[in-house]
């Protein structure tokens, strides 16, 4: 029961583990946007950068965000970067991770970008001006000159536009020119954010449903497997090093101690009909050391998993021979074997 | 195989998720004493800006120092780095290892301050609104006539709502300001997240099998240390039962033999004692015990174990005596005695 449930968490960890980082970033980035209190400068000169500011910078701090959280990332670096050593390179692996992350890095900053677009704010702050333009000289002048356009205040025409955006203004309290101004340009983000939602979706089920003809489905799902190995494979590496220590250490303590004993008692193995329990556990401990014992050894075996991979064939432990004590009398014959 | 994964996942999970949780109870707590607190700008000519720039730069500097006080490697990092080299040389990149990651993880309450403060703007307003130029916001009828300091007087008090009187100079210049510090906010969070990318994404292309080595050396110097404070209070408990069971017989005045038979039919009574006396591991008297924890940190050991079926490899430079007989035992524990050495041979009758 234990078994399986920890064969699930290590083979299905690493795909559903991203997807859930990937959809919790991308309700952080909704609750990021409905926190952030959003404060157009209405001034003309800076109405604008300050729309493109927000448009653009959080996506891109998002796609970084994304990228980091995202397992697939390290495991992506080491298998590109690492020298050959025993082990070919696959690129397509390297290229099936690069997309895989890629993909859940961009989600959390379309899901900003189309919040932002739907809500309309940005787009109210950044072309109210533009709108003037647009408007005045287009066969609609006559509508919005009726909507009773503030024109007794002394400032120029831009400088009202620029104002539109802020509802507290006062030479806005009467007239209902900055509501359709609102209006009007919110209704064009809108249609811009639902036309590319659509066109992502329609994008998305394109690529589903072309893929399967242009690309090699053996050989994608060979990629998948050898992707998803080199994941399970650090992690396991990780998990061996972690026990490795436990024991290196409990044995260096041990050790010190029994230094400074007075006598030391000697005892090789016993043999199997008078192993006891607790004996049987230090065996165990031996083993897995897997005779590592000494610093410059570990230092050696992290070096050579770098730079000279293991191959990928695990035969030889497979069918190794196991270890025994013989004792031989004076003749060369075996007197008693512990096989 | 299956009770060592478990361990593991405790293991790992015990380490980095704490301290990963601990982060961010820091910077939630960070994000809501920001909340809590209520910004009162003096609305001063003098005091503003120190008053605008000390809130955004003082409150992080706290809670980047109690993220340290608040990470257990930090004194596991002092002692590494304080000890005496002894037998086990001291290698200055895993230290350089363990601070760079007890600072990373101290560093995100104050950045969450930072860019809460500046994404709220009130800080900037109160520290800067002495520097605009209020022409561009109204009428300049406002300050005509006005000396320096006056002028300066009006404009410190554009935060205060209830001081400056024009309501719409001080909404405009207000959202002036607040737009600037915004975008200083989404700057610094942009360059913090760069900066963690590039660290991040970039490092495996230099050093990665030196980076393998350090991570694995700063985390035995972690276990090892537990596993020493196991190992003492685990001897600690055998040495106090072996002691009061000496006591009580010395006053009782009835004698136990302590020799060992490995005989199959021994009491429950006798395995106990037996396994505390091993757990003693030969330590027995107080100041050899001082000995021990005195060493431990003046003399750390080499990192080279020993196999117990040492074939003569041993380095300690033990006379050596060897008896065939069927028993071992432990001798006495007076500090000038001879060390003996004794080999047990099991033979299957």
């Amino acid at each position: 029961m234990q078994c399986a449930f920890l064969q699930k968490y290590f083979q299905s960890n690493s795909e559903s583990i991203s997807n859930g980082i990937c959809i919790i970033l991308a309700l952080v980035s909704v609750k990021l946007y409905t926190s952030f209190d959003f404060n157009c400068p209405c001034l003309p000169q800076y109405n604008k950068l300050y729309s493109l500011g927000v448009m653009i910078v959080p996506p891109i701090i998002l796609f970084f965000l994304g990228v980091l959280v995202n397992r697939h990332t390290g495991v992506m670096m080491d298998e590109w970067m690492r020298p050959i050593g025993e082990r070919s390179k696959n690129p397509a692996v390297v290229k099936y991770l690069f997309s895989a992350m890629i993909q859940r890095a961009l989600l959390a900053p379309m899901v900003w970008i189309l919040v932002t677009l739907l809500d309309g704010k940005i787009f109210i702050c950044a072309f109210s001006i533009s709108s003037v333009g647009l408007k005045l000289h287009g066969p609609n002048c006559l509508w919005f000159l009726s909507s009773g356009m503030p024109n007794n205040t002394g400032l120029d025409l831009i400088r009202i536009m620029a104002k539109v955006p802020c509802k507290e203004d006062s030479i806005f309290r009467n007239s209902s020119f900055r509501k359709a101004v609102s209006r009007y340009i919110r209704c064009y983000s809108q249609a811009v954010g639902w036309s590319i939602l659509l066109l992502l979706i329609l994008l998305g089920a394109l690529g589903r449903l072309i893929k399967p003809c242009f690309d090699d489905h053996a050989t994608f799902l060979q990629t998948r497997y050898w992707s998803n190995y080199l994941d399970v494979e650090q992690k396991l590496f990780d998990e061996t090093c972690v026990l490795h220590a436990r024991d290196f250490a409990r044995k260096c303590v041990v050790q010190f101690f029994e230094d400074m004993r007075e006598d030391t008692i000697l005892r090789l193995p016993h043999p199997p009909s008078i192993r006891c329990y607790r004996e049987e556990e230090e065996d165990e401990e031996e083993e897995r050391l897997h005779g590592i014992t000494k610093q410059e050894q570990v230092d050696q075996l992290l070096n050579k998993w770098y730079y000279a991979k293991p191959e990928l064939d695990v035969t030889r432990i497979a069918y190794r021979p196991r270890a025994c004590v013989t004792w031989e009398d004076q003749d060369g014959k075996t007197l008693y074997s512990d096989v | 195989m299956d009770k060592f994964r478990m361990m593991f996942q405790f293991l790992q999970s015990n380490q980095e998720s704490f301290m990963n949780g601990i982060c961010g109870i820091m910077a939630l707590a960070s994000a809501q004493m920001y909340s809590a607190f209520e910004f009162s700008c003096p609305c001063i000519p003098e005091y503003n800006y120190a008053y605008g720039i000390g809130l955004l730069i003082i409150p992080p500097i706290w809670f980047f120092m109690l993220g340290f006080v608040l990470n257990n490697n930090v004194s596991m990092l002092a002692e590494e780095w304080r000890r005496p080299t002894g037998k086990r040389s001291k290698d200055p990149t895993i230290l350089r290892y363990m601070f760079c990651s007890i600072t990373q993880r101290s560093l995100i309450a104050p950045a969450v301050w930072v860019t809460v403060t500046l994404m709220d703007g009130k800080s900037f307003l109160c520290a800067f609104s002495i520097n605009l130029d209020i022409e561009r916001f109204g009428n300049s009828s406002l300050i005509k006539g006005m000396s320096e300091m006056e002028k300066m007087k009006l404009l410190a008090k554009i935060p205060c709502k209830d001081l400056f009187e024009h309501l719409e100079i001080r909404v405009a210049a207000s959202r002036y300001i607040k737009c600037i510090s915004q975008a200083c906010g989404w700057m610094v969070l942009l360059m913090m997240t760069f900066t963690a990318f590039m660290i991040r994404a970039i490092r495996p292309c230099f050093s990665q099998a030196a980076f393998l080595k350090t991570k694995y050396w700063s985390h035995y110097i972690d276990i090892e240390r537990k596993m020493f404070d196991e190992t003492c209070k685990e001897h600690a408990k055998s040495f106090a039962k072996v002691c009061i069971h000496q006591y009580f017989e010395n006053v009782s005045g009835e004698m136990r033999s302590f020799h060992r038979h490995r005989s199959a039919d021994d009491s429950d009574d006798e395995e106990d004692r037996r396994s505390d006396e091993d757990k003693l591991l030969g330590i027995r008297a107080q100041d050899d015990m001082n000995k021990v924890l005195w060493n431990w940190h003046t003399c750390k050991p080499p990192l080279a174990l020993r196999k117990d079926q040492s074939n003569g490899e041993d380095n300690n430079g033990l006379k050596k005596e060897v008896n065939g007989g069927p028993n071992g035992f432990v001798k006495g524990h007076t500090h000038d005695m001879e060390k003996k050495e004794w080999a047990v041979y099991y033979s299957k009758v």
